[in-house]
């Protein structure tokens, strides 16, 4: 049984569906990430499973219990909210101590429990510490330790490293990853970051206007983009219309080889910008390198053909050609994927 | 409006607020239903001790054999003499508001953007006239610039037969309003919104007239109109400074009540207060709701810095002038005359309000007794005050319908409403069973609380609002009920508003006249009461006793604004 169902949700502010009967299940023990553009209805995905946002139709399922009517303070789940809201009239140690104390919790467990978790999060000793006082990574591990405290059957994470600088985010994801594998929690989080939710994720939620587009696990979701939405959400805009007829499609940007168990007939082509090899400008189709972005271990190329859309092409830093440099290009099947809308 | 009532009279049980919606809670409709119950104590409150009183007395004075007599308003409406004291009133109150703007504005800059030692005993010494008893405002212009006063003494200057005693006492009076309406948002607007302007090319006038004034704006608009709301209805100023001459509104209600007891004219007199304030309060709650747009707020210790170059050292030493000629010298005047007895300078006076027999007559007991009196109604006052307007404000916590609009507008009406007029409305309504409050001493804290309450909504409700409600959600995730999310969140949030709200209430219901000087017992007057009283009277030993006790009323109101100022925070409301 799935610890947590979501049977069509439906949320309304006014006219507008922010939530569009969706559906999700997350088992025990796993860590679902929601990713999706701002405004896609993520966040108050989380606020109808915590009752903090009451659903116009369909229902919540914690262990298989329906939770209509139920308020937030019995649901028994955590969330760490986006600026974590911990409470500034209280030092560390009163913020983490606060669940357990509403569920009256007794002094020294809750003290054993508080020094336990804030050896966990990495701050050892920072009970009396004020909360004002706390850089933003520090408030972090705090507000992750006040909503891990009470042992939530379920924790939900608000773009939970939205604030942090790179470094420190990219650090932080594997942090997270190892402890929730440690302590078996089942996590729900949602965030805009693919790169965190990968990183973070046993499966990805990809979310549009309120709908799911796509769910997966995140390698299959990074190598087979359901639709273009989902393709360009994640960065990838070598898109183009194409006719498929066997192991060949006709596209705008000349005959493109796409995998064996391609469907045939219409549809859109991703090309990745891996699979955009760059050849003498004789071998390929002719296009002009219109610009480059300089992306760390490679060099993204963008091109301009005669007709159709730009490409970008992934290459090596030496191998990169100039701006204004005529080029040719010829496309890679592995890294072809036929979008379904 | 609450007026229109006509078949209130006398022997009627008092109207009572709509409880309904508090007892059938709709599962849908539940916030609201939460929010009426909240409104339902300050409702009937407002109901029977404002709404009543101020009702009947109106109805009393405009009927006669059981019919209205709406012609009357008419006649007293068409009287020259009625026409000059409106007349009067209005422009009076345009002027006190324009010259408080001209001297306190800079002030507000001053106390918003410089850093200076000494500035918050400063900030709180400037905001002590704001609460002191308009009965010892008076007394104090009388000793600066009356007759015999400091200024006569010196060069045989006297104000107090023209217009400007009484202007002057109005900016000392409300230059706090200003400094603290206005310099408090300006402390907390960012600076480099003006930098942004700065950088994109503006000059440093233009960066400041089109981006910090039309963020101050409705601050200003705001001020200005609760100056004029305050000079509107000025009564213990006037009273005692305007000589037979000049009188507002409030003077005239209370001169034809209580003396010429023409309460008809009286009754048209209130409506016609009554109309002016209610719009006054329409156009301030417009202005108020455009000035909680959003800004940018920052934090106010961080945007005031060390004056720099002459320019800024000039603004600053006049600022420091004006306080000292127009907030310091009055109340040392005030102290300096209660000391100089017919013996030279000694505790003569402050001997004499001891005992009850010295004063001629003017006492039934020794006015030191005043002192007592007073600290315990306006204890009860307070605590009245704390009660109603806490489930007020909480009620209004949340912004928006036009219900709470109209709620919020409501609770400010008394400020604006004639208090002689309540204070008599209480003595013919409150005296029949089952409100049979006539000897009981509860009537003077209640009316003193009626001025109380607005007080404690505006310092309250903006800290409520404040307290944001994420931190509310967060609590309930974390297993908190409702109730005890806002016992553990709201109420640590808000404890120190709640005190400074009740350090105000205590002020004000401590200085209240108008209203106490019709329902206080002979045998028991509060310090304003017994402060006019012996202003009234003609001699030496009542002027200098007067001096005495408003001496030390003063001293009572500015230890309780102290210890305020100590607990003050930036956000805390708009006085």
């Amino acid at each position: 049984m799935s610890l947590l169902r979501l049977d069509g949700v439906t949320v309304r502010f006014g006219t507008r569906a922010v939530l569009d009967a969706v559906d999700l299940e997350v088992a025990e023990h796993e860590t679902v990430c929601v990713l999706g553009p701002s405004g896609s209805g993520k966040s108050t995905l989380l606020r109808v499973v915590a009752g903090l946002q009451p659903v116009d139709a369909g229902r919540v399922l914690l262990s298989g219990g329906d939770q209509t009517g139920v308020p937030t303070h019995r649901r028994e789940v955590g969330l760490m909210f986006q600026d974590h809201q911990l409470f500034p009239q209280r030092d560390v140690g009163g913020n983490v101590a606060f669940g357990l104390r509403m569920r009256g919790t007794g002094r020294a467990e809750t003290e054993r429990r508080v020094t336990e978790l804030l050896d966990l999060v990495g701050l050892p000793g920072a009970q009396r510490r004020s909360v004002a006082a706390l850089s933003g990574g520090e408030q972090q591990r705090v507000a992750l330790a006040r909503a891990l405290a009470p042992r939530p059957r379920l924790l939900m994470l608000d773009e939970p490293l939205g604030q942090l600088d790179r470094s420190l985010r990219e650090r932080l994801v594997v942090e997270l990853r190892e402890l929730f594998g440690r302590l078996g929690t089942t996590v729900l989080a949602v965030t805009h970051d693919q790169g965190e939710a990968f990183a973070l994720a046993d499966r990805v939620v990809v979310m549009r206007d309120g709908r799911i587009a796509q769910v997966g696990t995140p390698l299959e979701v990074w190598q087979r983009p359901a639709s273009e939405f989902v393709a360009r959400f994640l960065g990838f805009d070598n898109v183009v219309p194409a006719t498929v007829a066997g192991e060949r499609a006709d596209t705008a940007w000349g005959e493109v080889p796409v995998p064996p168990d391609t469907p045939e007939g219409e549809c859109k082509l991703l090309v990745r910008p891996g699979g955009v090899r760059l050849v003498p400008v004789a071998e390929g189709l002719a296009c002009e390198v219109t610009g480059r972005t300089f992306r760390g271990d490679h060099v993204l190329v963008l091109l301009r053909p005669a007709d159709g859309p730009e490409l970008e092409a992934s290459c090596g830093l030496r191998a990169a050609p100039e701006p204004g440099e005529r080029v040719g290009v010829a496309f890679d099947a592995h890294d072809v994927v036929a979008l379904r809308d | 409006m609450v007026l229109d009532r006509p078949e209130v009279t006398v022997s009627e049980k008092p109207p009572r607020a709509p409880l309904s919606g508090s007892r059938k809670p709709r599962r849908t409709m539940r916030p609201t239903a939460v929010r009426l119950g909240l409104m339902a104590v300050p409702l009937a409150f407002f109901g029977v001790f404002f709404a009543y009183p101020v009702a009947a007395i109106v109805s009393r004075g405009l009927r006669e054999d059981g019919r209205w007599q709406l012609g009357r308003i008419g006649d007293v409406l068409g009287d020259p003499a009625t026409l000059h004291v409106l007349w009067f009133t209005t422009w009076q109150a345009l002027a006190s508001t324009a010259l408080t703007l001209a001297l306190a504005l800079p002030g507000a800059y001053v106390f918003a953007r410089f850093d200076f030692p000494g500035k918050r005993l400063l900030r709180a010494v400037v905001t002590v006239p704001f609460v002191l008893p308009t009965v010892v405002v008076g007394a104090a212009f009388l000793a600066l610039v009356g007759r015999g006063g400091l200024l006569d003494e010196l060069w045989g200057v006297r104000l107090d037969t023209t217009v400007w005693a009484i202007l002057l006492a109005h900016v000392f009076f409300n230059y706090a309003v200003v400094v603290r309406t206005v310099g408090g948002l300006w402390a907390q607007l960012d600076p480099r919104q003006e930098e942004a302007a700065r950088v994109l090319g503006a000059g440093r006038f233009a960066a400041w007239r089109r981006v910090t004034l039309p963020a101050l704006a409705p601050a200003v608009a705001a001020a200005a109109l609760m100056v004029f709301l305050f000079t509107f209805t000025s009564f213990g100023v006037v009273q005692i400074l305007g000589g037979p001459r000049y009188s507002t509104l409030e003077v005239e209600i209370y001169q034809q009540t209580a003396q010429l007891l023409d309460l008809p004219t009286a009754a048209v007199l209130t409506l016609v207060q009554f109309v002016a304030v209610a719009v006054l309060l329409v156009v301030h709650g417009r202005t108020v709701r455009r000035r909680e747009s959003a800004l940018r707020l920052v934090d106010a210790a961080r945007t005031a810095r060390r004056p720099r170059g002459a320019a800024q050292w000039t603004l600053l030493g006049s600022v420091l002038a004006v306080v000292a000629l127009l907030v310091l010298l009055p109340l040392a005047v005030l102290v300096l005359r209660s000391f100089d007895g017919p013996d030279g300078y000694g505790l003569a006076f402050y001997r004499a309000l001891a005992s009850a027999g010295d004063n001629g007559g003017t006492f039934v007991v020794a006015p030191l007794e005043a002192i007592g009196n007073s600290l315990g109604y306006a204890l009860a006052a307070t605590g009245i005050a704390v009660v109603v307007g806490g489930l007020a404000a909480a009620a209004l916590t949340r912004r928006g319908s036009r219900l709470t609009r109209g709620f919020d507008a409501l609770l400010m009406l008394p400020l604006g409403t004639s208090a002689v007029t309540v204070g008599f409305g209480f003595l013919i309504t409150l005296d029949e069973p089952p409100l049979d409050l006539r000897t009981s001493w509860i009537l003077v804290p209640l009316a003193q609380a009626l001025v109380g309450v607005p007080f404690v909504v505006r310092t309250m409700l903006p800290v409520l609002r404040a307290v944001d409600a994420r931190l509310r959600e967060a609590a309930a995730v974390l297993g908190a009920s409702p109730l005890r999310a806002w016992r553990e969140v709201d109420l640590p949030m808000v404890a120190r508003a709640l005190g400074i709200a009740a350090g105000f209430a205590f002020a004000v219901s401590l200085g209240e006249f108008g209203a106490t000087v019709f329902i206080a017992r002979p045998d028991s007057p509060t310090l304003p009461v017994a402060v006019a009283r012996l202003l009234g009277r003609p001699g030496e030993l009542n002027y200098g006793q007067a001096m005495a006790l408003s001496t030390i009323l003063m001293l009572v109101c500015a230890a309780a604004l102290l210890v305020l100022e100590r607990v003050r925070t930036d956000r805390s409301g708009e006085f």
